[in-house]
């Protein structure tokens, strides 16, 4: 069994970073042998939790950034993405799914991410900040029928 | 591929084709400017061909909600044509299903206009 690896990168708060991200995490992806869909769907909960870091969290002030983590652990790819505003509960999030937020213009990055990834947590992180974990279950680990949580 | 957005009228409805990607910061902002240009022209009975969009974000569905109620709001009409699998299962996810009209066929849904 492998060791855990891990990227790290240090995002700025700037609309460019999003690509940015994708990008690292799809490469990632394709070693990490998932498949086009896959990687379809881990790319677009990379890019919701970095445009919610961006956005939300460091509200794109230029002093503040995002730190994008990246780890491969034995069975599972984790994603982290911390941020630097000042935190938020999921219990104190909008559901996009009821009738009254359905017409909404925001607010299905959360959903998306919940969706699209097989774990999914936010805390608020000891050095201040909302951290979003993110885990995908590499596909032999699924087909093999590791539980999502252990 | 950038986004990019082709307006073209029949019978009385713009149909605009739209093909690359409808993400924050690229093709979401051109698609509100798109849709307000085309309510400033009286162009009030839109038809979106999404069948080369292949991919949107959680902007760019903001955007396209946000073009309905807009075009709605104004006494109009924004329906959706030809949608990819991976629109369809955002709109799916997302519960827009229940919101917009959505049509596999151009005839079938210019004559869905009033």
């Amino acid at each position: 069994m492998q060791p855990t690896r891990r990227i790290v990168v240090t995002l700025e708060s700037v609309l460019e970073s999003v690509d940015l991200a994708e990008g690292v995490a799809l490469s990632v992806c394709e070693a990490a042998g998932f498949d086009e869909e896959d990687r379809h769907k881990i790319g677009m909960a990379v890019r919701e939790g970095v445009i919610n870091a961006l956005q939300y969290g460091n509200q794109m002030s230029p002093e503040k950034t995002v730190r994008f983590t990246l780890s491969l652990e034995p069975d599972r790819l984790v994603i982290r993405v911390l941020d630097q505003g000042p935190g938020f509960d999921l219990s104190d999030v909008p559901d996009p799914l009821a009738e009254e937020n359905l017409l909404k213009a925001s607010g299905r990055g959360i959903l998306l991410m919940r969706s699209f990834m097989d774990e999914f947590t936010v805390e608020r992180s000891p050095e201040g900040g909302a951290e979003i974990a993110m885990t995908r279950l590499y596909p032999a680990a699924r087909s093999a029928g590791v539980k999502k949580e252990e | 591929m950038s986004f990019k957005a082709t307006a073209r009228e029949v019978s009385g409805i713009t149909v605009v084709d739209l093909s690359g990607r409808i993400t924050l910061g690229e093709g979401s902002a051109m698609l509100r400017q798109m849709v307000r240009d085309l309510l400033a022209k009286g162009q009030h009975k839109v038809l979106l061909n999404l069948g080369d969009i292949n991919y949107i974000d959680s902007s760019g569905i903001g955007e396209l909600v946000s073009g309905f109620t807009t075009v709605r709001n104004q006494g109009g009409e924004l329906k959706l044509l030809h949608l990819t699998k991976k629109v369809h299962d955002l709109l799916q996810i997302t519960k827009l299903f229940t919101v917009f009209e959505v049509h596999d066929n151009e005839q079938q849904a210019l004559a869905s206009f009033k």
